[in-house]
């Protein structure tokens, strides 16, 4: 029912939980050593965003901007302009909340070849409150032109999530979050810009199909949702849709082909979001109907993580009842 | 060199790094300083009045843009593209050019009536400034016309790129030669981001960074006193950590030693303030802030009437031709 790539332990209780941010930590400093170009910049969030691996391996190709997202950006810029391959990383409610015009004029515009890390995002930031829970960041950064917009959903896939963003030419934002979340994947998975990749295949003997598309830290919930499911008698598929942007138009219409209907599981406002870009194109492709979990409409709040995650409808739960709503 | 950058322990090979530069810099300084003869500076104000008139005819067949600004900045702008840069016009993206970043991107009118006088596109084509499939957008656009270094229009973001593009430099090169000069204006000066950026060239003790504000005193809703004060610019930007010159903008050969000055500064980054006059040459229009954003034709018309107003600069410039004289 699942790959065998996937990580063989992803239902079990005392799963390994590990922050996706550490991914870009060791990919960040993998991709500097197999390219000089690579650089890194910060806006006083370095350990945090796990750059400081980087930084104290390249030292001389770290730079520290100070809490300047908006200039980082267009610093960024500059740099790619001059050849390097900079990869910019904040939370991202600054940058690339902050620094958006930043990033659509001088580095999307300019077609610059820059990195954008955006940390923290979600709801799962938790304790800090609405403030620094970025749920628009896909939205603000699918909608412009050239950018690529990946969504990683571990330790493992952010690593190379990163490792392939440093290989592609133009700018490409990388979403991660700060909770330590269940290792979902193997570093033996594949990971293409791009490409989505199913992770569960529905039970074939039942009536009832329903797709499920994820990414991010809430996949897991998503694929244990998927497992109870099939077992009480919907057959369910759960996509794993790490590339927002290049949509992989080919697979989304074989997935909508496959089931009766399409729930999607976001840690975003559904509008403008993973849901939203389905939508778009299933409706003119294969219209489908396409049910979507994320935050309607609202801020995030103090909390932790788990609690957050279910109040605005992303657990494991939630999603069920959905499905089985759904199906009818 | 770049440990000379950052503060620390001084050790035997950093006051080796000092005495090398220092050698380094005199020798830059002699190699690009040159003194203008009284002819050269006669031939660039000619060349400036010829700049002026096609600004006038472009945005008149335009039928939009700014004014002031780019009449304004033509003195500079001839001496920069006539005398200053290392470049070549037939081969734009030559390694080796001078970088010059223009931050302020809606003076564009003067940037690319300059390059097109110095050769690096027809001075027909100025013409089709800010019509539908032109070269020359309304606000540069750095794929479209080889020889523009950015894009840039938004205001605020020039200088954190000409940041960024020092600072790669010196991570490949710490004794290049190479210059990067970053165009501004005051009104810019209000943004956020200037700021961000004037900090951290600071920092960085970005000595191939040469900033030239043009200080004509004016933005689009009056006179920048008004709108938003910047006094005393001079010592705010001393208090940066910036090397600080002012200038009359108009007088060619004291630019052109301010420039010589500014390239010899082996600790800081370089800012001249270039005091000039909105809209000079055409003494109808000068020191009035609402041809700002107008182009003739749409200009103010207590002393010269719309449909008079492009015919009426230039015959002012073609017959004032002797009154542009240093220090005017």
């Amino acid at each position: 029912m699942t790959p065998d790539h996937i990580n063989p332990n992803i239902f079990d209780d005392n799963i390994e939980r590990v922050p996706n941010r550490n991914g870009y930590g060791e990919g960040l400093k993998e991709a500097g050593e197999k390219d000089e170009r690579v650089v890194a910049l910060s806006a006083d969030l370095t350990g945090s965003t796990r750059t400081n691996i980087f930084a104290d391996a390249f030292p001389d190709r770290f730079v520290q901007v100070g809490i300047g997202e908006q200039s980082m950006a267009s610093v960024a810029s500059g740099m790619a302009a001059m050849g390097k391959i900079p990869f910019i990383a904040s939370y991202a409610m600054f940058s690339p909340g902050r620094s958006w015009e930043q990033v659509r004029t001088t580095i999307a515009y300019n077609n610059a070849n820059v990195k954008i890390i955006g940390a923290h995002s979600g709801v799962s930031v938790g304790p800090d409150g609405a403030t620094h829970q970025a749920i628009e960041d896909i939205a603000i950064m699918r909608v412009v032109p050239r950018m690529t917009v990946l969504v990683p959903c571990d330790v493992h896939e952010a690593r190379r999530a990163t490792l392939a963003a440093a290989e592609h030419e133009g700018p490409v934002y990388i979403r991660l979050a700060r909770e330590g979340v269940p290792v979902v994947t193997t570093p033996g998975s594949p990971f293409a810009i791009g490409k989505a990749e199913v992770y569960m295949r529905r039970d074939g003997t039942h009536a009832k199909k329903v797709g499920i598309i994820s990414c991010g830290v809430v996949l897991h919930n998503a694929l244990m949702a998927g497992k109870q499911l099939n077992e009480q008698g919907i057959g369910v598929s759960v996509m794993n849709l790490a590339t927002i942007k290049p949509l992989d138009t080919e697979a989304i219409k074989a997935f909508a082909e496959e089931h009766d209907a399409l729930v999607t599981v976001e840690e975003h406002q559904v509008a403008g979001g993973v849901g939203s870009a389905v939508s778009e194109y299933l409706s003119e492709e294969r219209p489908t109907r396409v049910v979507k979990l994320g935050v309607h409409d609202k801020f995030g709040q103090s909390g932790d993580p788990d609690e957050l995650i279910a109040h605005y409808g992303m657990d494991t739960k939630t999603i069920i009842e959905t499905v089985k709503k759904v199906a009818g | 060199m770049t440990h000379l950058m950052k503060t620390g322990p001084v050790d035997r090979s950093c006051v080796f790094n000092i005495i090398i530069l220092i050698l380094a810099s005199h020798t830059i300084y002699l190699r690009h300083m040159h003194y203008l003869t009284d002819a050269e500076v006669h031939e660039l104000e000619a060349k400036a009045n010829e700049i002026r008139q096609s600004i006038i005819e472009m945005l008149f067949e335009a039928k939009s843009g700014h004014t002031a600004g780019p009449l304004g900045m033509a003195d500079i702008f001839t001496l920069l593209y006539f005398e200053v840069l290392k470049h070549d016009p037939k081969n734009p993206f030559w390694e080796e050019r001078d970088r010059l970043i223009l931050s302020n991107g809606h003076i564009c009118p003067v940037l690319y009536a300059t390059m097109a006088h110095a050769g690096y596109f027809p001075e027909e084509e100025l013409l089709t400034l800010r019509k539908f499939g032109t070269r020359l957008q309304g606000h540069p656009h750095r794929e479209v016309l080889p020889g523009i270094e950015t894009s840039s229009g938004p205001l605020g973001s020039g200088l954190s790129q000409a940041v960024g593009m020092a600072i790669a430099e010196r991570m490949e090169n710490p004794y290049s030669s190479r210059y990067f000069y970053c165009l501004t204006g005051d009104g810019e000066i209000n943004a956020g981001q200037m700021w961000e950026a004037f900090m951290h060239a600071g920092k960085e003790k970005l000595h191939n960074l040469i900033v030239i504000v043009d200080r004509n005193g004016i933005q689009i809703d009056g006179y920048t006193k008004d709108v938003m004060p910047l006094e005393p610019l001079a010592e705010k930007l001393a208090a940066f950590n910036w090397d600080v010159q002012e200038v009359d903008g108009h007088n060619i050969r004291s630019v052109n030693d301010a420039i010589g000055k500014a390239q010899a500064v082996y600790s800081q980054p370089s800012v001249i303030i270039a005091h000039t006059i909105p809209s000079k040459g055409v003494d109808v229009f000068e020191r009035d802030f609402r041809w700002h954003g107008n182009p003739p034709g749409k200009g103010p018309e207590e002393r010269v009437p719309k449909g008079e107003q492009a015919d009426e600069a230039l015959r002012r410039l073609r017959t004032l031709g002797g009154q542009i004289k240093p220090g005017a």
